[in-house]
C-alpha cells in the first residue's frame, strides 16, 4: 500500500520566548520487510537557527531544533510518501505464555529490540494490580503469548470507551483504566501495563493510521490525527507483534510507524521546553492519503475539512470513530 | 606516662567506654590495648577539665553556626534548617592504614570506570552473562541516550566517594559506591575547620594531613577537562539543583572555596551543541560542569521531561563532546544496589584477582539459587530494592531487616521474594566498628556531674572517602567524613534520622608539610580577574537590593505612623488616615502593629540572598537572618503606638546594619553594581511615591514634616533652609539636591553612573538603550525648578523608572 502523509502542527505561545528548543520525532523511516520511505520532508516555520537530526536509542529519527530569538508561534510540517509492505498475516509463531519468562531470561543483550527494556516499570507505565488482574481474567489457560496479547487487547477494547474528553495527554494509565475511557494513547498505555503485568514485554508505537470515510462519503482532509498502538514481544522466534487496542486489530497495512519506545515519553512527537510563563496552544491536522500504486494518484475523493483543533500540549489522538470507520481486518 | 591505656585503666572520661563483644573498635584493638595512633590524643584530651571540654566544643559549634553551616531536610520551609550535628571527637587513622585503604579503593575506582564504560559501550559484561540484562535495563539510572556516547576527556568517572566500614575482624569493607554526585567533601572541610577550633594545639595539628592539596589537584583536573579539544581554556562551574536541596549549603561553600561559578539549570542554554552560561555579558561558553544534580534531571528534552532544574539540549552538548560532566551523565547506574552482587566476580573477570577491599556481601534475588539463599538466611540479611541507590543503612520502608519487615505489606518474606525476586537484593547485615563519641552525662547537674558533665562512649561509624581523577591517577582526600550512629544500633546511621558526623584525621608519626589551595608561585604574581556574572545571580542581587530598600522604606513609614499615633492617640487624624491609606496601597495593614506584609518583604529579600550565597559574605547573610528572626519575634509582642515605633527603630538599625555590611565589604564588581542599581532604583521610586502623596497640595497639614521625617532628612532640612518646611524646600531637598543621598536626583545620577560601568553600556560609540534612557531623566531633574516637580511629574517619573527596570532586565538579567 502506498500513502502520502501530511501533517501540520501549529503552536502558539502565550508569551514570546527566547531559546525555544524542541525535540521532534515525526520522521518515518525504513523498516525492512515492513515499510519503505520513498520521500520525506520535515520543515519548520519560522526557520530554526539550529537543527540536527540523529537516531535515538530505540532507532527513531530525532530532530533537535532551536530558535535563538524569541518566537511566539511555530508551525511543524511533515510531508512523506511511504510504502507499507503487506505483512505475513496472523501466523502465530509465539511460545506458550508459560514459557515466555524463560525465553526472556535467555536473551542476553541490551540492544533496542531486547525484551528487557519493556518488562517492568517505564517512566509513564508501571504494571499495577488492577490491570494485571484484568489481563489474567482475559486469557485462557494454556494460551500462547500471541493469543494472550489478542485476548487482552480485545477485552480492553470491549471494556474501554473511546472518549476524547475524558483524558489529557498527561493522564496516567491507572486513571484512564479507572474511568474505562480515553483515546488511543490511553488504550495503548493501559494495554501495555496489563501485558507487562502478566510477563509479556510490551512497548508503545506512535505513527499514522489510514482511516476510512463512512460509506458513500468523501475523505475529509486534515481530519486524521496521529495514532498509537502496542507492540509486544512474544518469544525468540516470533519477536515483536503489534496490536491496536483502540480498533481491536493487528497493526496491519493501514498502519505506518514513526517511533517505538517503552511509553509515550520515548516517542513524544514534539517535546519542547519554554522559558516563558504562560501556556501554549496547539493545533494539528493529519492526512493519510492512500495512493494508487501505479499512478501514485489518490485512491479516494477528498474534500477540505474544518481545521481540526486538538487539546493543548501536542496531544496526539485518533479522531476516527473506531468501529464505524475502520472495518475489522485481522 | 603509663605504658598503655586499656579500658580498665582508662582516664575517667573513658570510664563508660565499654567495648561490645564481636565488634571492632577504633580506639582499642582486639586485645583491649589502645591503638598507638590514638594514644597522644587521648592523653591530652583526658587532661582537659569538664568546663574546658565544653568550652572547646562550644567554640566548634560557634564556628559552624557563624559560618552558617546547616543541614536541611528536603523541604520548602526555610526554618527546617537544622544545626550541623558535629560529633566533636575526630576519628583518627594512621597514614599507613589510610594508604592501604586508598590503594584498595583506587583499584575499585578503576573497576567502576571499566564497568560504566562497558555499560554505555560494548556491553560485553551483559552479553557474556556477568551482569543480568534486566537489571541494567530496569535501572532508572542507566540512561539510554548515553549509550554509544564517548564522554569528553574519555572518562566517565572523575570524582567518587566510598562509604566504608570496618568489619569485626578489623578489615575494611565498602558499603556503598557514590558515583552520581557524591556529597560531603565540603562538609569534610567545614568539620576540619570546626575541629581546628576545638583542638588548636600544635600537636595534634602538625601531624594531621591537610585536605587542601586534594581540592587543588581536583580543581586542576577539572580545568583540564574544561579545555576544548584544541587545548583552549574553558570555563568551569558547579551545577546545583538549587536552594531547596539538602546539601545546597555545601554547594555554595565549595563554589566559594574553589572560586567556581555556582549555576542552576536555567543559567545555562545550548547553542549549536555548545553549553553556554547566561551572563550579564551575554551567553558565554562553558567546558565543564561539576554536577550536583542527578543526571536524569539534567535535560528535560532527552532525559526526564518533568525536570524543572535541567537545561534543554544539555545531552546534545555531551553527545558532541563539547561538555564534560563530573561525573558523566549515567554514572549513577553504578550505585544500583544489586550491582554489588556482581562486582566481585566482574573484578576477577576483568583484572584476574579479587577486590582488595570487598564490598558488603550482596545477593540479587533474580536468580533462583540466590533467592533461596537469601530466604534461608533472612535472619542476618537486609532485604530491599535491587534498584535502590541509597546506602545500605538508609533503610527505606520497603526493607526487611533480620528477618522482619520494617513495615507490613507482605504476608511473609518468602512470598515477597517469590513475587518480586528480580527487584530485590539481600545484603549481609554487617556490624560496624565503634569509635569514641562524646555524650552528655544523663546525671549532669548532680554532685558528680559538677566534675564530669559527660563522657566518651563507643558509637558505630562509617567513613566516607573521596577520590578524584588526575592525569597521574586517582588521588584521595587525606581525611574524610565520618558518620556516627546516635546509639549503639548500627542501623541508626542515617543522617536524616539523627546521627552525627565527625572529622577524620589521617595522622602521621612526623609533622606533615602544610598545604594550601594557593598554587605555588611560578614567576610573577598574576592577578586573576573575577569571573563573569551569571544573569540569574545578577537578577537575584538586583532584586535583593530592591527588596531591602523596599523593606527599609516600609519600616520608616510604619514608624512614622506609630509615632503620630502615640502623639495624637487619634486614629482618625487626617495625616494618620493618609499614611494608613498609603501603606495600604502597598499591601501593608497598619492595624497590625507589626504588619505581616513587612515579614513578607524581609523573606523576599532573604529568598534572593539565599540564591546567591556563594557571592555573599557570611556576615551579610547572618545579618539578614538576624533581622528575619527579630521580626518574627516582634510580631508576637509589639503593641500599637510608642512600642511599635520603637520596634521599627530597632528594625531600621538592623536593616541599615545589613546595608552597611554590603556597602563597606562587597567587592566593587558587577554583582555589587546590580545590588546597588536595585537599591537606587527602588529608593528613587519610593521618594517619588512619597512626594507625590505627601507633598501634594491636597495633603493634610503636617504632611511635609512627615515627608522629611520618612526620608530621614530632618536635620539636613533644618541646616539648609533654617525655615519651616514648605513644598519648595521639601521638593528641593528630596528631589533636586544632588548632594542628598535621599533625593531623587542623587539616585538618578547614581543609576546613570552604575549603568555606565555595566557591560555593553556603549557599543561602537553609541549608548545602550538603558544608558540612553538615563540621559533625559538626569537632565530633566538637573534643570527643573521645585515648582515643576508636581504630582503629575512625579508619577511620570515612576513610569520612567519602571521602564529603566525593564530595559535592565532585558539587557542583563535573563
Amino acid at each position: 500500500m502506498l500513502y502520502d502523509i501530511r501533517l501540520i502542527i501549529d503552536y502558539d505561545y502565550a508569551a514570546p520566548s527566547d531559546h525555544t528548543r524542541n525535540l521532534v520525532r515525526l520522521l518515518p523511516h525504513d523498516l525492512p520487510g515492513r515499510q519503505r520511505v520513498l520521500s520525506r520532508h520535515l520543515s519548520f516555520d519560522p526557520l530554526p537557527d539550529e537543527r540536527s537530526d540523529s537516531i535515538d536509542f530505540f532507532g527513531n529519527e530525532m530532530s533537535a531544533v532551536a530558535w535563538h530569538a524569541p518566537i511566539d508561534a511555530v508551525s511543524v510540517r511533515l510531508a512523506a510518501r511511504v510504502e507499507r509492505i503487506a505483512g505475513s498475516g496472523a501466523l502465530d509463531l509465539s511460545v506458550p505464555l508459560g514459557d515466555l519468562g524463560g525465553e526472556i531470561a535467555a536473551e542476553r543483550g541490551l540492544d533496542p529490540g531486547a525484551p528487557h527494556h519493556f518488562t517492568g516499570a517505564s517512566p509513564r507505565i508501571a504494571p499495577m494490580a488492577e490491570t494485571t488482574a484484568f489481563a489474567r481474567a482475559a486469557i485462557a489457560p494454556g494460551t500462547t503469548a500471541q493469543q494472550a496479547v489478542v485476548a487482552v487487547g480485545r477485552a480492553l477494547h470491549g471494556t474501554m470507551t473511546f472518549d476524547q474528553k475524558a483524558t489529557t495527554v498527561d493522564t496516567a494509565p491507572a486513571e484512564a483504566f479507572a474511568k474505562r475511557r480515553g483515546v488511543c494513547q490511553d488504550f495503548t498505555q493501559v494495554m501495555i501495563a496489563a501485558l507487562r503485568g502478566i510477563g509479556i514485554p510490551a512497548g508503545y508505537v506512535s505513527g499514522f493510521l489510514r482511516t476510512f470515510p463512512p460509506p458513500g462519503q468523501p475523505r475529509l482532509e486534515g481530519a486524521d490525527a496521529m495514532h498509537a498502538w502496542v507492540r509486544a514481544w512474544v518469544g525468540r522466534d516470533a519477536g515483536w507483534i503489534e496490536f491496536d487496542p483502540t480498533n481491536n486489530q493487528f497493526a496491519g497495512e493501514d498502519y505506518i510507524a514513526v517511533a517505538f519506545g517503552r511509553d509515550y515519553s520515548d516517542v513524544a512527537p514534539v517535546r519542547g521546553v519554554l522559558r516563558s510563563s504562560g501556556g501554549q496552544n496547539s493545533h494539528q491536522a493529519v492526512d493519510v492519503i492512500p495512493l494508487d500504486p501505479d499512478t501514485a494518484q489518490p485512491l479516494v475523493r477528498s474534500v477540505p475539512a474544518r481545521r481540526a483543533g486538538t487539546r493543548a500540549e501536542s496531544d496526539m489522538e485518533t479522531q476516527a470513530e473506531p468501529d464505524a470507520a475502520v472495518p475489522p481486518e485481522i | 606516662m603509663t605504658d598503655a591505656v586499656s579500658p580498665a585503666s582508662a582516664p575517667d572520661l573513658f570510664a563508660d567506654y565499654r567495648l561490645m563483644p564481636g565488634v571492632a573498635d577504633e580506639l582499642f584493638d582486639r586485645d583491649g590495648e589502645m591503638r598507638p595512633v590514638w594514644r597522644r590524643f587521648v592523653e591530652r584530651f583526658s587532661l582537659l577539665s569538664a568546663s574546658e571540654i565544653s568550652a572547646r566544643f562550644e567554640r566548634g559549634n560557634l564556628y559552624l553556626r557563624d559560618a552558617g553551616v546547616f543541614f536541611r531536610q528536603y523541604s520548602n520551609d526555610p526554618t527546617q534548617e537544622r544545626e550541623w550535628p558535629l560529633s566533636h571527637i575526630p576519628v583518627i587513622l594512621h597514614e599507613d592504614e589510610w594508604a592501604g585503604i586508598c590503594r584498595g579503593l583506587s583499584e575499585r575506582a578503576d573497576l567502576l570506570e571499566a564497568v560504566v564504560a562497558d555499560l554505555y559501550g560494548d556491553q560485553r559484561l551483559v552479553r557474556d552473562g556477568h551482569l543480568p540484562a534486566e537489571l541494567v535495563a530496569g535501572s532508572r539510572q542507566w540512561l539510554r541516550p548515553m549509550v554509544g556516547v564517548e564522554p569528553k576527556g574519555g572518562h566517565y568517572l572523575h570524582f567518587l566517594a566510598f562509604e566504608i566500614g570496618r568489619s569485626p575482624d578489623g578489615s575494611w569493607l565498602v558499603l556503598g559506591d557514590r558515583t552520581q554526585a557524591p556529597s560531603g567533601a565540603g562538609f569534610a572541610l567545614e568539620n576540619r575547620m570546626a575541629t581546628g577550633r576545638i583542638f588548636p594545639e600544635r600537636f595534634p595539628r602538625a601531624h594531621i594531613h591537610r585536605l587542601a592539596g586534594f581540592f587543588g589537584a581536583f580543581r586542576a583536573a577539572m580545568e583540564r577537562l574544561a579545555q576544548s579539544p584544541t587545548g583552549q581554556r574553558g570555563a568551569t562551574a558547579i551545577l546545583t539543583p538549587g536552594p531547596s536541596n539538602d546539601t545546597y549549603y555545601e554547594h555554595t561553600y565549595i563554589a566559594r572555596y574553589l572560586g567556581m561559578m555556582l549555576l542552576e539549570g536555567e543559567d545555562l542554554l545550548v547553542e549549536n551543541g555548545q553549553a553556554m552560561v547566561r551572563t550579564i555579558e551575554g551567553p558565554r561558553p562553558i567546558g565543564m560542569l561539576w554536577r550536583r544534580i542527578d543526571a536524569a534531571f539534567a535535560d528535560p528534552l532527552e532525559l526526564n521531561p518533568d525536570s524543572h532544574i535541567g537545561t534543554p539540549g544539555l545531552m546534545e552538548t555531551v553527545r558532541r563532546g563539547n561538555l564534560a560532566l563530573v561525573n558523566a551523565l549515567g554514572s549513577g547506574v553504578l550505585e544500583t544496589r544489586a550491582m554489588m552482587a556482581f562486582l566481585p566476580r566482574i573484578a576477577e573477570v576483568l583484572t584476574g584477582r579479587p577486590l582488595a577491599i570487598p564490598n558488603i556481601a550482596t545477593w540479587w534475588c533474580g536468580g533462583a539459587a540466590e533467592r533461596a539463599y537469601v530466604r534461608d538466611n533472612a535472619a542476618r540479611m537486609m532485604i530491599g530494592s535491587a534498584y535502590a541507590v541509597d546506602l545500605p543503612f538508609d533503610l527505606g520502608a520497603q526493607t526487611a531487616l533480620g528477618g522482619a519487615f520494617r513495615s507490613t505489606g507482605h504476608a511473609s518474606i518468602e512470598e515477597w521474594l517469590e513475587a518480586e525476586g528480580a527487584g530485590l537484593v539481600g545484603q549481609e547485615a554487617v556490624t560496624l566498628s565503634t569509635t569514641p563519641a562524646w555524650v552528655e552525662s544523663p546525671d549532669a547537674g548532680d554532685a558528680e556531674g559538677a566534675t564530669r558533665s559527660g563522657g566518651v562512649v563507643p558509637r558505630p561509624m562509617t567513613v566516607r572517602v573521596f577520590a578524584a581523577r588526575t592525569p597521574e591517577g586517582w588521588t584521595f582526600m587525606k581525611g574524610g567524613y565520618a558518620r556516627i550512629g546516635k546509639t549503639g544500633d548500627a542501623t541508626a546511621l542515617a543522617m536524616q534520622r539523627g546521627g552525627s558526623v565527625a572529622d577524620v584525621w589521617v595522622v602521621s608519626d612526623r609533622p606533615v608539610k602544610p598545604e594550601t589551595l594557593v598554587p605555588a608561585a611560578h614567576g610573577d604574581f598574576r592577578r586573576v580577574s573575577p569571573g563573569t556574572l551569571p544573569a540569574r545571580a545578577a537578577d537575584n542581587l538586583y532584586w535583593l537590593g530592591r527588596y531591602v530598600e523596599r523593606t527599609e522604606d516600609a519600616i520608616r513609614l510604619i514608624r512614622a505612623y506609630h509615632l503620630r499615633l502615640a502623639q495624637t492617640d487619634n486614629p482618625s487624624d487626617a495625616r494618620l488616615q493618609l499614611l494608613g491609606d498609603y501603606l495600604d496601597s502597598y499591601g501593608i495593614d497598619v492595624d497590625e502593629p507589626f504588619p505581616s506584609a513587612l515579614i513578607d518583604r524581609i523573606e523576599w529579600a532573604r529568598g534572593c540572598a539565599g540564591k546567591v550565597r556563594d557571592r555573599f559574605s557570611t556576615d551579610g547573610w547572618a545579618a539578614l537572618n538576624d533581622m528575619a528572626r527579630t521580626a518574627r519575634r516582634m510580631t508576637r509582642t509589639v503593641r500599637p503606638g510608642d512600642d511599635a515605633a520603637r520596634a521599627m527603630s530597632v528594625m531600621v538599625r538592623k536593616i541599615t546594619g545589613f546595608s552597611g555590611l554590603v556597602h563597606e565589604n562587597m567587592y566593587r564588581f558587577s554583582g555589587w553594581r546590580f545590588l546597588s542599581f536595585g537599591r537606587a532604583l527602588e529608593r528613587a521610586d519610593a521618594l517619588a511615591g512619597l512626594l507625590a502623596t505627601f507633598a501634594d497640595p491636597a495633603a493634610p497639614e503636617g504632611s511635609l514634616d512627615l515627608t522629611v521625617e520618612v526620608a530621614d532628612s530632618v536635620i539636613t532640612h533644618q541646616r539648609r533652609y533654617r525655615v519651616e518646611t514648605s513644598r519648595d524646600t521639601v521638593v528641593d531637598l528630596l528631589a533636586l539636591d544632588a548632594d542628598n543621598p535621599r533625593s531623587i536626583l542623587f539616585q538618578i545620577q547614581r543609576l546613570r553612573r552604575l549603568v555606565a560601568e555595566l557591560p555593553r553600556a556603549t557599543e561602537h560609540g553609541r549608548l545602550s538603550p538603558l544608558a540612553r534612557a538615563m540621559v533625559p531623566l538626569e537632565s530633566a531633574f538637573l534643570i527643573a525648578a521645585p515648582s515643576e516637580i508636581d504630582t503629575g511629574r512625579l508619577n511620570e517619573l515612576r513610569r520612567e523608572l519602571a521602564r529603566v527596570s525593564d530595559l535592565a532586565g532585558a539587557a542583563y538579567l535573563r
